[in-house]
């Protein structure tokens, strides 16, 4: 059976429970497809082919058996190289962890276990997930499939990769400001990131412990929230998850749900600095919903011109306190020229971190500092409470708010590497939604003339999942953009 | 110009839980290294805390005894620092707000004498917090070795205010603390096991005068006597420093058990910046105040309280008070036995003389020190004891016999006494017989008790004793001897 790689998990789901294919078979058509274009797309940091397939084989018997564990039973999922799996590598795609095996699984890896999954491989990211286009990793750079010569977006780039390639029916990814939503945006792909505190954090190596989820990423809208349905648990690890509340059949529920819905359009988001195809883009989408008996509101969120800084401020200085337990004492990199315990710190970090890494670990020290911490970090606090009233005070009128993804396509690689504060702007529309603890999901909404894809992200209410599924899901199906495959 | 010490006291308390802190990793005292970790105490990649809730009761209950005001709320912070026994470089502490708030401590001075009970005061408290311990470094020959097994116990530190004026008062609080802190159950307070650890602030003003002067703190402090020579050499140093013209540099010290002397560790310039802040990681904690009430009434009175009771009801003398009310034990055992006989200076007598001198040599032929409950002997035993001798049925002479027999046996005094035939004798006729031997055969000793020497009646009851295997009534020997030698 060709091209398994490309169907969606609904499709794969009947055909398994048909009986007209085997796990084993989706499985093997992806690894085929992996073995046949990773070495251009550069998705996957490792795969064990062979512990997939006996996954896929347990899924198999299980089915045959009778006891099939659902619609994600024997679909072959692939990991970003931040949660935990375990007996695999967790690297970060960092030096630092060159040669670190997970003794656990994550709780969400737990969850899709439960679920039946078929965990497969290790997706390429920004180090500790830390960049917005994959070039930060220690290992490799991952290519966009729609044009290689461009970044797939970041941090989760190798998951977003990896979908638009057909190398994984949906892949997992971590967003603190966009890292999920900015690169499904730029492979065409759905990207979507849970409310805070939804999906557990647990073996999740924490990058900005306030701002860190877990999310899927997924052919369409339905396959998105199958996934969250499998990882939704109230985990006695993690202290900041929440239990699930409200409506939590999202697949069930995106297909009862028909609208029309009150839409909110913040202006602040089509100002300077987008490009002029993405905003023509997002503004027909717009139209769309408007056709379809949407009313259209226009809002304002005043204090997202202070998400950027807010978030530099926030997030590195919970990354210099996380990222402080790579020592080179107890595991992960340690200098071969350590002569005592500050040398082993200083020359284990110097030699383990990259670049982009080593700036925000100093800037979330600085910002910490005796003497600098009610100027930056309290004031951060302040803003970020402000942020959250501004979206509290835009849900008193509109069911979710549309936005743009990104304010570009994927851009070239190497065109902003050197240039911080450009690649920083690559999230300037999904930072704030961290920073509010809110739902999000970027899904395609068509391509610029050179054919490269655009996002449309949907926030939603603080566990108003089920609503920004229907929303996302109605634009989906009118427009059946996830049917487009890259050549490769 | 004559000068007066001021000095403050951190003490850091090992709370006594099942498990640790922020993981379900169990605790012990003594286990081979490395054995009580698991991912969190030894801050893997992707591990997060979970708050034992068990620690935060014990550290109210303590705050509670200590009369300090309960805290809301209780937050975490982290506080920043890099060294080899910190298995994330932070540690989880309580800055802004600390679990419980002001408090002071009863102390007892030591009397002119032994016998003495000294002068009373109260020593103020600042704040109490809970944190987490760090591992154990211990340095060997060429190389530095750490065990987490003590990462993550819960810790209270214990903050005097600069409210104690000697070694004297130091070693006084410190004794009064412990005792009170065992009395509770919070922790044994061992300080051998690192169970109890003190830091000591020292600065030294004009007397007269109320400005504090600049402080210098003394690290390292594992032991009672430690604590007081390092107090009084800090005091010593400081002084000669003053009078010599010089100026106190503000510093941190730490005290050297081989050398009975301190050195620098470093200055105030060299302090560390811990870049405290929120943990992201942990929520805050609403103080139930019903349950903070239910913890109020599980609390034990106070030694010194009960000391005064003991002292006021039971018109014990400080001389017992002293050896009995250190010791929960021994005034639970004390308080039964009265249940069975109301003879409170008898029977605290027989606890802290003869129980406890027995006690003593059993622990030093055995392995280990033996307590109250290890032993053969109830309350009743001793309780029985006073009663049958205060019944005439033996005297207390074969009363010491008993009680040795007992505690060997655990056999009830009574069935010792019916067993080996000790009833006291009243035989009248018999006992007059017998004088009348004992003093036809020393005419010497009748002659000097004519002549006014009142001893030389012991010399003619010794056969008598003798002869009745000491179970003559020693008030009806004593009566009959006179009479028949003022007769004879």
């Amino acid at each position: 059976m060709s091209d398994l790689h490309f169907k969606t998990i609904t499709e794969l789901a009947a055909m398994l429970a048909a009986g007209d294919i085997t796990s084993v078979a989706i499985t093997q058509s992806v690894i085929n497809r992996t073995a046949a274009v990773d070495a251009q797309v550069k998705a996957f940091l490792s795969s064990d082919p062979e512990d997939a397939l006996s996954q896929a084989k347990a899924s198999d018997e299980r089915r045959v058996a009778g006891k099939s564990l659902g619609p994600l039973d024997g679909i072959p999922i692939g990991i970003k190289d931040t949660l935990a799996v375990k007996d695999q590598p967790l690297r970060c795609a960092s030096k630092m962890l060159e040669n670190y095996v997970s003794p656990f699984d994550a709780t969400c890896i737990t969850k899709l276990r439960e679920a039946g999954v078929v965990i497969w491989g290790r997706l390429n990211m920004d180090e500790f997930a830390m960049g917005s286009s994959t070039e930060n990793s220690a290992y490799q750079t991952t290519c966009n499939p729609w044009n290689l010569e461009t970044i797939p977006g970041g941090s989760s780039g190798g998951s977003a990769a990896a979908m638009a390639a057909g190398e994984a029916i949906a892949t997992l990814g971590t967003d603190t400001g966009g890292s999920i939503r900015q690169p499904a945006a730029l492979c065409g792909v759905v990207g979507m990131k849970p409310t805070y505190g939804l999906i557990s954090r647990y073996g999740l190596v924490a990058f900005a412990s306030s701002l860190d989820q877990v999310g899927p990423f997924a052919r369409t809208v339905e396959d998105a929230a199958l996934l969250m349905e499998a990882m939704l648990s109230k985990d006695p690890l993690d202290s900041t998850s929440i239990a699930p509340q409200g409506e939590t059949n999202y697949a069930a529920a995106l297909k009862e749900k028909k609208g029309p819905w009150k839409l909110g359009i913040p202006h602040e988001f089509f100002g300077e600095g987008i490009n002029p195809e993405v905003k023509t883009n997002i503004e027909k989408a717009i139209d769309w919903y408007k056709g379809q008996g949407c009313e259209i509101v226009d809002i304002s969120l005043p204090h997202s011109e202070l998400a950027v800084p807010v978030y530099y401020i926030v997030a590195t200085a919970e990354a210099s306190s996380n990222l402080a337990r790579f020592d080179g004492v107890r595991y992960g990199h340690r200098s071969d020229e350590a002569k005592d315990a500050m040398t082993l710190f200083t020359k284990s970090r110097g030699e383990g971190f990259g670049d982009e890494v080593k700036r925000r670990i100093i800037l979330g020290t600085y910002v910490l500092s005796s003497g600098y911490y009610d100027a930056y970090y309290l004031r951060a606090q302040k803003v970020r409470r402000r942020i959250l009233g501004d979206f509290e005070k835009a849900f008193e009128q509109v069911d979710a708010i549309l936005t743009p993804t990104s304010p570009t396509p994927a851009f070239k690689r190497g065109e902003r590497a050197d240039d911080p504060l450009a690649m920083y702007l690559s999230d300037v529309y999904t930072i704030s939604v961290n920073l509010a603890g809110l739902p999000a999901i970027s899904i395609p909404s068509g391509f610029t003339e050179s054919g490269l894809p655009i996002g449309l992200q949907v926030i939603g209410k603080a566990f108003g999942e089920a609503d920004m599924f229907a929303i996302a899901n109605a634009f989906e199906q009118s427009h059946g953009y996830y049917k487009m495959m890259p050549a490769l | 110009m004559p000068y007066e010490a001021v000095i403050g006291l951190e003490i850091h308390v090992q709370i006594k839980t099942r498990t640790k802190m922020f993981t379900a990793a169990p605790y012990q005292y003594g286990a081979a290294p490395n054995t009580l970790t698991d991912a969190v105490v030894l801050g893997l990649p992707g591990t997060l805390p979970v708050l034992n809730y068990a620690a935060i009761e014990k550290c109210a209950k303590l705050g509670l005894m200590l009369g300090c005001e309960i805290a809301e709320v209780c937050k975490w912070d982290r506080k920043n620092y890099f060294y080899p026994d910190s298995p994330k470089n932070y540690q989880l502490t309580q800055n802004e707000e600390p679990l419980c708030i002001g408090g002071k401590v009863e102390i007892e001075l030591p009397g002119p004498s032994r016998n003495v009970e000294g002068d009373h005061r109260w020593v103020t408290l600042n704040r109490i917090h809970l944190e987490e311990d760090p591992g154990k470094l211990t340095h060997e020959a060429f190389e530095t070795v750490i065990d987490f097994n003590r990462a993550g116990i819960p810790l209270a530190e214990i903050v005097t205010e600069p409210d104690m004026n000697s070694s004297t008062e130091a070693v006084a609080f410190l004794n009064c603390l412990r005792n009170m802190i065992v009395y509770a159950g919070i922790s044994d307070c061992d300080m051998e096991k690192g169970q109890l650890r003190c830091d000591a602030n020292v600065s030294l003003r004009p007397v007269g005068t109320d400005k504090l002067g600049t402080r210098t703190e003394m690290k390292n402090l594992n032991s009672i006597s430690n604590v007081k020579a390092a107090i009084e050499y800090e005091i010593e140093r400081q002084t000669e420093v003053l009078k010599g013209g010089g100026s106190i540099t503000q510093e941190t010290r730490r005290w050297d058990v081989e050398s009975s002397s301190s050195f620098s560790l470093r200055s105030k310039e060299e302090a560390h910046d811990y870049r405290y802040f929120p943990d992201p990681d942990l929520m805050p904690v609403q103080m139930d105040r019903s349950r903070i009430k239910e913890l109020e009434a599980e609390l034990p009175e106070p030694p010194l309280d009960k000391q005064r009771r003991y002292q006021e009801s039971f018109k014990l003398p400080f001389t017992l008070t002293s050896v009995l009310c250190v010791n929960r034990e021994l005034c639970e055992f004390f308080e039964e036995a009265l249940q069975t006989h109301q003879a409170p200076k008898q029977i605290a007598n027989y606890i802290t003389n003869d129980l406890l001198r027995e006690l003593s040599a059993a622990s030093e032929s055995g392995d280990c020190a033996l307590g109250v409950g290890q032993c053969k002997l109830t309350p009743s035993h001793i309780a029985t004891l006073v009663k049958i001798i205060d019944e005439g049925v033996i005297s207390k002479q074969i009363g010491k016999e008993v009680f040795t027999e007992m505690f060997v046996t655990g056999e009830m005094p009574d069935a010792i006494v019916e067993k080996k035939g000790l009833k006291q004798s009243n035989d009248i006729g018999e006992i007059e017989a017998l004088c009348r031997e004992a003093i036809a055969g020393n005419t010497k000793a009748v002659g000097q008790y004519k002549e006014g020497n009142i001893k030389a009646l012991n010399a003619l009851k010794g056969p008598v004793m003798k002869a009745t295997k000491g179970q003559a009534n020693p008030a009806m020997l004593d009566g009959l001897l006179k009479k028949l030698i003022d007769e004879g």
